[in-house]
Formats: structure tokens, sequence, C-alpha cells
């Protein structure tokens, strides 16, 4: 039985099984309908917690503003309106422009798109020399980058600020890209890195011994077998830039801003009125892409950790 | 998928739509993203493009500014300022002193400025001489909007003293009314804080403790005093008010579950909102020994050291942000008065009017004095110590003549 | 001949440079991201260091006045609350994702139906940011707006949950949203990690006669020592990165009751004018998180290095 090693678990058992394993408890034959109950129980209990917040969120969005001040946030709105939803999307104000946040998808489009491929790619690559090419230090150098991940952005943002106006491009969606792309790196780097560490060894070498150069074994051997973990990688990587607000305010001006600063400028006014409902719908849209993210990537996220080992 | 569709087309227009007017463009960066806020605002574009400027919008909200600040320290760091910011208090003192402002003194000479703002605008306004910021509005803090219906129907007049003010407070308690209505955000805990000194020491006390940070009045038994007053009205409050946003504080007193809030007059826009109608619905009176007085606070826009061909646009901009129509407009939703001092009060509202009236009598009996809580007293580095203890003692509890000594020790230390 | 020779020579060269840049390519692909680290973590650090020795107030100002500023925190009655609120709150937030993280994993490990959606529910708080469902929260917990007033009219008119308006209570009020949004995410790493276990040990195991729990405890558990790392990491930088859940929960109240040092950095550097402050503060909380991270670090990476690779 070989002892799991490295950062992450490394599945050894078949991952075709899983439609088809036994829980422990039915390994022991001891599957009864009062532990399904616990466990549905259970679960169904902290389903309903979770959810509580996103059901004062949803419920909140659909009731007019007096009822809001009227104050039972989990009451059914008396008067269902969509208008916030439209009010939201169309006619927000976002600073002087009041025409909702929908301008503001595309620039996070722009930016979180690339940066997150860019991030994954070098990501992958890194993951790869940190495992499969044995030199003295990797593992101090792969402890150092992944110290990084611990930097808040608030100590990196005006020394970043200057550097960005030093190659100008302090107000562009390079300037965001390039930022996110630089403090991704030790996420994605860690993620890669324990996916590959268990990447069998054999077949790197036997691949060496064929004659096959740096690039071609990561292009033909790893990258297609990376799909979990690309997938891992691009579901925290989307979630975090997209959700970024200090440096997609401090890098970009006027309409080329992110959602994010849109949705912010939206929410927080200070002096002025905060019409809830508009607030809680502007927020459930900007966090449509990423829902989306993952509902869908969430079964590929499962897969992802766990499918990384091909049975050699 | 339909929304991306939605949004490429958006931005396409966007583009389009900048791409075609070929004239100057000024960078405005403020925080008024509220749809009244945003509507007052939209009137100083409409002007700058009847100059022929543009006006490139970069909006960011939260904090009072905060946001706003830490973002322009990036864009100060990157080397690309916008050419206006909306600023408050000793924030502009702060920039100017960095020398990263521009000089508006070309047009603030040719249109007389100096003749009308009043003269402890000008103060945060200029720098060394130079004007290098344009103020939109006077707001003034020491006020307490009250609930019309509940005063009459308790016979509660507006309090003249403190006294009066906990003895009102007692019966709209009794009466089953929350007496006070608040937010317990630092900011709002310092605006009480702000009439609390003015209230238990008078202006001079007021300036030479909040102002000039004479440790002796700073630790005197008349500071105590302010504080002991911040105690009392702390057992006015409800126990659900940490955190509460101020306008949700004023919702309470519009729809009639409490009965007063000490606010700034920015409050009176909600209750306008709400259709509401001051001396019908609300009352709008000076915090008890305040009277006379008049702690104010004034948003401007600062003009920053930009490339010459930039000057233009912000001297238009200035301009246009002086203008009276403007000036009237901008103030009459927002809740503030003018901040130059020759614009006539015929359409303002009734507290409006009373605010105009108390600026020119506080003026001459030297009571205007800077809002301590929004930025006009003590620059940005002391101000968030002090607020600190204020919020701790009002929160927290304990004796006043402790936190006395803890506000004496926080500017020390902060100095 | 000559050809000969130089051609036996060409195809000698060929080999031996390509094996050359072999040799240095994993290396120079490595590079940019050390580089990028060197410079934009390390480099900053340093920066931020060097302002902590610094007089700097709104802009940096190269006069060194040694350890001021550290003193100037610490005589902050505001700071010691941040750091007292940071142990508490890290200690229990990575503590309850964890064991919520992997409880959550172990249930929906049991061949539940509808598994997919459970996930999506747990997962779902890491996607919205937290700009907004700070406002609902906020509301929840307000005795007067949510659970406790929602409770108190189902009938149970004692209940009280007014932890969020109380000045030693809220700091745990933090902790549950903090939960709520990370929890998910951990307990998606765990459940991959169950999924990858061999059925065969479970099954000799339960075959030799162990119980539920102490197959578990013993066998499964351990296996995935190596996501506790991961998760761990990911926690630890959510904590400290910490800012806007608490601005938008508690705004640093009752007072400064629920202050954290990012609160504390970012209102010194960016609002207060107070940059040496902020960089002293900044230090401190990179040298407690390093103290933490950095014994945990090497131990799991040697760990990793000692199991065979």
């Amino acid at each position: 039985m070989p002892e799991p090693a490295g950062i992450d678990s490394r599945p050894t058992g078949d991952t075709t099984m899983q439609q088809h394993w036994d829980t422990p408890e039915m390994a022991q034959g001891k599957g009864s309908l009062r532990s399904r109950v616990v466990i549905y129980g259970l679960l169904g209990f902290f389903a309903l917690v979770y959810l509580l917040p996103l059901i004062v969120m949803v419920l909140t969005s659909f009731k007019p503003l007096s009822e809001i001040y009227a104050g039972n946030i989990v009451a059914l709105p008396k008067q269902w309106t969509v208008e916030p939803w439209v009010s939201a999307w169309e006619t927000a104000c976002v600073g002087l422009s009041c025409n909702g946040i929908k301008g503001y998808f595309w620039n996070s489009t722009k930016m979180t798109v690339l940066a997150v491929i860019l991030s994954t790619l070098i990501g992958l690559l890194n993951g790869y020399v940190l495992t499969k090419w044995k030199f003295k230090g990797a593992n101090v150098l792969f402890g150092l980058i992944l110290f990084g991940c611990f930097i808040p952005f608030q100590i990196v943002l005006i020394p970043m600020a200057a550097f960005l106006g030093k190659v100008g491009i302090a107000s562009s969606t390079a300037g965001l890209v390039f930022v996110h792309t630089v403090y991704g790196l030790c996420f994605t780097t860690l993620y890669a890195r324990n996916y590959y560490i268990a990447f069998p060894d054999e077949l790197v070498k036997s691949a060496m011994i064929d004659g096959a150069r740096f690039f071609n074994i990561f292009w033909r051997i790893l990258l297609p077998n990376s799909g979990p973990i690309i997938i891992v990688t691009v579901i925290w990587q989307f979630t975090n830039i997209w959700n970024d607000f200090l440096f997609g305010a401090s890098f970009s001006t006027g309409e080329s801003a992110p959602m994010t600063v849109a949705l912010n400028n939206v929410v927080n006014t200070s002096t002025g009125e905060r019409p809830y409902n508009v607030h809680m719908a502007a927020a459930m849209i900007a966090a449509f892409p990423t829902l989306l993210v993952y509902i869908f990537g969430g079964r590929y996220f499962v897969r992802g950790l766990m499918a990384g080992s091909v049975k050699g | 998928m339909r929304a991306k569709v939605l949004a490429v087309w958006a931005a396409g227009c966007l583009g389009a739509g900048s791409a075609m007017a070929a004239e100057q463009v000024v960078e405005v960066v403020h925080w008024w993203t509220s749809g009244g806020e945003a509507a007052a605002l939209n009137v100083l574009k409409q002007d700058m493009q009847k100059r022929g400027y543009g006006w490139k919008d970069s909006p960011v909200a939260g904090g009072g500014g905060d946001q706003a600040r830490t973002v322009l320290r990036a864009r100060v760091a990157a080397g690309n300022p916008p050419e206006a910011m909306q600023m408050l208090g000793y924030i502009i003192t702060d920039y100017a002193e960095e020398g990263l402002l521009g000089d508006l003194t070309p047009v603030a000479v040719k249109e007389g400025w100096a003749l009308v703002v009043p003269a402890p605008l000008q103060k945060f306004d200029q720098y060394k001489g130079h004007w290098v910021a344009a103020p939109v509005n006077i707001h003034r803090t020491n006020w307490i909007w009250a609930n019309k219906k509940i005063f009459d129907q308790l016979k509660i007049a507006p309090p003249k003293t403190f006294d009066e003010l906990l003895a009102a407070a007692d019966k709209i308690k009794k009466a089953g009314y929350i007496p006070l209505a608040h937010g317990g955000q630092p900011w709002q805990d310092a605006t009480i804080f702000d009439s609390a000194v003015m209230s238990a020491g008078g202006p001079e006390f007021y300036r030479k403790a909040l102002i000039e940070l004479d440790p002796n009045a700073l630790g005197s038994k008349t500071m105590e005093k302010a504080f002991e007053q911040m105690q009392k009205l702390h057992g006015l409050l409800d126990p659900n008010y940490p955190n509460r946003d101020w306008n949700l504080a004023t919702a309470m007193v519009i729809n009639g579950k409490a009965g007063m809030q000490i606010m700034g007059d920015w409050a009176k826009g909600e209750f306008l909102k709400a259709g509401k109608k001051p001396g019908v619905d609300f009352l709008c009176f000076q915090y008890p020994g305040t009277e006379g007085t008049f702690s104010f606070n004034s948003d401007a826009f600062a003009m920053f050291k930009v490339a010459k061909s930039q000057e233009a646009g912000q001297l238009a901009l200035a301009s246009a942000i002086m203008d009276k129509g403007f000036q009237e407009q901008f103030n009459l939703v927002k809740g503030s008065i003018p901040a130059r001092m020759d614009v006539s009060d015929a359409k303002f509202d009734a507290c409006g009017k009373k605010s105009m009236a108390d600026l020119r009598i506080a003026l001459k009996n030297n009571a205007m004095v800077g809002s301590f809580a929004h930025g006009h007293a003590v620059p940005e580095s002391l101000k968030g110590a002090m607020i600190d203890v204020v919020t701790n003692f009002f929160n927290k509890g304990g004796s006043p003549a402790e936190a006395t000594k803890q506000l004496v020790a926080a500017v020390q230390n902060a100095k | 001949m000559e050809t000969t020779d130089s051609g036996a020579s060409a195809t000698q060269e060929a080999p031996r440079f390509s094996r050359r840049l072999q040799q240095w390519l994993p290396k120079l692909v490595l590079s940019p991201t050390l580089l990028i680290t060197l410079v934009f973590v390390y480099g900053f650090i340093l920066w931020t260091s060097y302002l902590s020795f610094t007089k700097s107030r709104g802009y940096p100002v190269h006069e060194l006045v040694g350890f001021l500023q550290y003193a100037r925190v610490w005589a902050q009655p505001r700071w010691s609350v941040a750091i007292h609120n940071l142990a508490i709150f890290g200690v229990l937030y990575v503590a309850i994702c964890l064991f919520l993280g992997l409880l959550l994993a172990i249930l929906l490990d049991q061949r539940i139906r509808q598994e997919g959606t459970l996930r999506a529910i747990f997962l779902y708080p890491m996607a919205l940011s937290f700009i907004v469902t700070g406002t609902a929260w906020k509301w929840m917990l307000n005795p007067g707006l949510g659970i406790e007033k929602l409770v108190r009219e189902w009938g149970w008119t004692g209940f009280k949950f007014d932890w969020i308006v109380n000045e030693d209570m809220a700091i745990y009020t933090v902790v549950i949203a903090a939960v709520w949004q990370a929890s998910g995410f951990v307990m998606a790493m765990f459940l991959a990690g169950l999924r990858g276990i061999d059925q065969d040990i479970i099954k000799a195991a339960s075959i030799d006669g162990a119980t539920l729990p102490r197959i578990y405890w013993r066998i499964i558990i351990p296996q995935l020592r190596p996501v506790f790392l991961s998760s761990v990491v990911i926690l630890a930088h959510l904590a400290i990165k910490s800012y806007d859940l608490v601005v938008a929960l508690t705004g640093g109240g009752p007072g400064y009751a629920t202050d954290l040092p990012s609160l504390f950095m970012y209102a010194h550097t960016f609002t207060r004018n107070q940059l040496g402050m902020g960089a002293a503060s900044a230090v401190m909380m990179l040298l407690t998180v390093a103290a933490i991270m950095v014994p945990y670090l090497y131990s799991e990476v040697r760990h990793a290095r000692a199991g065979g690779h």
C-alpha cells in the first residue's frame, strides 16, 4: 500500500469506483435506516443554515423599500416587485452614470479571464518543474513561493502602484491582469505542485529516456491529464479575481472599472439614500458568473482534487 | 450569455461615444453615488459640457470617502492622479503640504471667491495663500431632527438645555417610543461628540480643545462634562443601535418609532424623500447649548497638479462649482447650504433658511468652527485616534474622567 | 575527412547543447515566478519593514526613528484589542472550518442523493462578495431585525441572540459569518480527499472487526493530513485578509470591539496618514503569521520529502 506522500492526498483507489463505492458503514454491512435519518437530518439542517442569508437577500431583493424599512427580513414580500432587479441592471447609479452595473461586466470578464489563464499556466509549469525535475532546493523554493500567499494586499498596494506607474500600465487592463497574476501565482503553484507530486514519475522518466524534451513532456503527458487540477485552479482564481475590490478600484478609472467597483458604488453610498432591495439584486447579479463557475465546475472540482493518480 | 452580449454591446456604445468626443476631459473622483447625489452632480457635468469639457467619472464609494482616499493614494503613487477629487477639511491641507495640488488662484481672483466664501472654509480651500480647492457646500452637524407628531402629542418643545433634553427624552420613553435613534458607527458617535463638546464648553472651549489641542483644555473638567453628556445620551438609545446605518436611524424617526436623531443636515434629505415637510412632519433644531454656533464641514473638489494642457479643464470645473446656479441647485438636493454666501435662500426650506441665517450670526460672533467628527478640526492622523477614544467610551462605558485621560494620551501618541 | 570530423562534432555539439539547455530549462521556467515573488512579495515586505522604522506619515519620509512606530502602535488600546481578536478569530475560524468541512464532507460521502445540490449549497457562500452579504448577515444577527426577533415571534419569547451588539461577544459573530463563507470550500477539499482513499483498507479493517468511529479516526482521517495542510494554508490566508467581512458586518464595532490587525493597518496606512504605524502593525502581523506558518510548512514539506519523492 503506497503511502500517500506530498502536500495533498493522492488517491490510490480506483477512481472509476465513484459510483460503486461502499461507505465504511456498508463495508461493515451496517447501513441502517436510523443512521440514514441522522445523516439526512444533519445535512438538511446545515443546508438550511447555509441558505438563510441567501433567502434573506433574495426576499429583500423582491420587496419595495417601504416593506424593508418596516423590518421583517424573512417575511415574504407582501408586494412582489421585480423593479429592484431591473434597477440594479439598468438604472442604478454608479456615480454620475445611472445605467446600472451591466456595463462593467465586460471589464471584469476581460481582466479575470486573462489573469486566470496566465496564472494557471505559469502555476502548472511551476508545479511541473518543482516535482518532476529534481534539483537542489526545490522544496525550499516552493516554501518561499508559498509564503507569498499570506501577504495582505494593503501592504503591496502602494509599492505596486508605484511600479505600475513607472511601467506605464497603472490604469489599464494590462495592469490589473499583471497584479492578479503576480498574486495568484502562489496558489496556482500550490495546487499544481500538490497534484503533480503524485503523478507517476515512471511515466515522465520513460518519456525522458525516449528522448522527449522538457516542454514536450509537459504538453504531451502532463497537461492532458491535468484537467481536474486546471478546473480547481480556475475556480479558485476566478472567484478571487472576480470579487477583488482593492486592486480593481486602484488600478482602473472611469468606465473601465471592474464590476466590483460598480457594485461597491451602488451599495456603499455614504450620505445618500440606500435602496437595500437594489443592493441585494445587484450583488446577486454580480455574483452570477462566479456562481455559474461553482455550480458547473463543482463536479469537476471534486474529481479534480481526487483524480490525481493514474493507476500505473 | 445574453448578459455578456448586452455587456459587450453596452461597452461598445460607450466606447464609440467617448471616441467621438475629442474634447478635453476632466477626471473627477468622488463618492456621491446615490441617486439624489448623482442627479445633483449631473448639473455640474452638464455645465462642464456647455463649457466644452468632458467629464470622466471615477467614483469610489465607501467609508465616507475612506475607500476613495485609499484609491487616491495608489493613483498618486502611480503618478496618475485625477484632475479633481472630492476632499474635506484637513485632507486638502495634507495633500497641499505634499505639493500635489494645483493652483486655482487665477479663477478665484477673477470671480472674487474670497468675498463670498466664509473665512473658516477659506482656511481649508486655500494653502499658503493659493486657492487649491473649490467648495461645494456647507453642512452643519449640530442639528437634532425630531418627529413632530410625537413632540406635539407629548407637548414637548425643542429643548434649550441639556437637562430639558433629558426630560423630553424621559417623556418620550414613558410614552413607549425610543427617545434617541442612533447608528453605532464611529463617525456617528463622533458627530454627537461634536455637539456635546460645544454644548459643554461653548465655541471657545471647542476651539481650544479640539482644534488647538491644548492639553489643559483636553484634560479639563469641561471635557469630562462633554463625556458625561455622551454617557447620558447613551442611555436614551435602543439596544440594537450598533453598526446601524445612519439612514435607518433616520427612518426610525420618520416612521414614528423614535423621537429624535442627532445628525448632520444630510438627514434632511431622507425626510424630504419620504415626503415629509419641515415644521409639519418633522422639526429641526440645534443641539441644546449650541444655539448660535455652527460646527461645519464642507465638501470641496481639490485640483491636483497635472499637465499644463489639463489645467484649463480644472479651472473650468472650479468655476462651474462656484457658479451660483449650481450651488443653489446642488444644495437644495443635498440638504446642505451653498458654500458662497451670496446665494438667495428663497428656494430653501425652513431648516435650510435657518442654517443660512445662523451661518451669518455664527460668523459674526466667531462661533463657526470646523466639525471634529468630519475632519475640519484636526488632521486625519489625530482625528482617528481621538474618535477611537470617543467611540470606545460611548459603547463600552466607563468613567468620563478616564475617557478624558485617554483622550489626552491619544493625542500625545498620535502627534 | 574534414567533413566527417565536423559532421561528427556537429552531431555531438547538438546533444550537448540541448542537454545543457534541458538542464537549465526547468530552472529558467521557474525563475520568473521566483523573481516575481522576490520582488513583489519579499521586496515589498522589506519596503514595508523599512517604512516601519521611519517617521512616515501621509507619505514615505526617509528619516529613521528606531522602534518609535512600534511603540506608538502598542500605545494604542485598540491594537491590543485587535491582536486579542485575531487570536480568538483565527483559532476559532480555522478550527471550526476544518471541523465543519470535514463533518460535511464525511456526511456527503455517504452516498447521498442530491449530493450535487447539497455541495452547491455549501459552496455558494464563497462566490458572493462580502460587500453585500455582510448587510444580510448584519440584519440577521441584529436582535431587533433578525434571528432573535424571528425566534421570539415563533413563540420562544425568552430567546436571546444579541451577540452582535455586545462588546464582548461581537467577535464571535464575525467567526460565524466567516465560517459560513469558507467552510464549503474546505468541505470540497476534504470530500475530494475522502474520495481518494482506497476502499480496500477500509474493507480489511472492518473485516478485522474495527468499529466505524475507529475506522474514521485511525485510518481515514490520518490519510487526509495533506488536505489539512492545504486547508490551513487557505484558511490562514483568508483570516489575515479578512477586511471586507468585518467592515460590512460590524464596522469594527461596537466601538472597536471587533477590530482586527488588518483593519488597524488599513486605517492607519490609508485613512489616518500614519504610514509608519501602519507599516509597523503590518510587520508584526506578518511576523505572527510566519511564526505559525513557517514551522508548519517546514514540517509538512519535510514530511513530503520523507514520503519518498
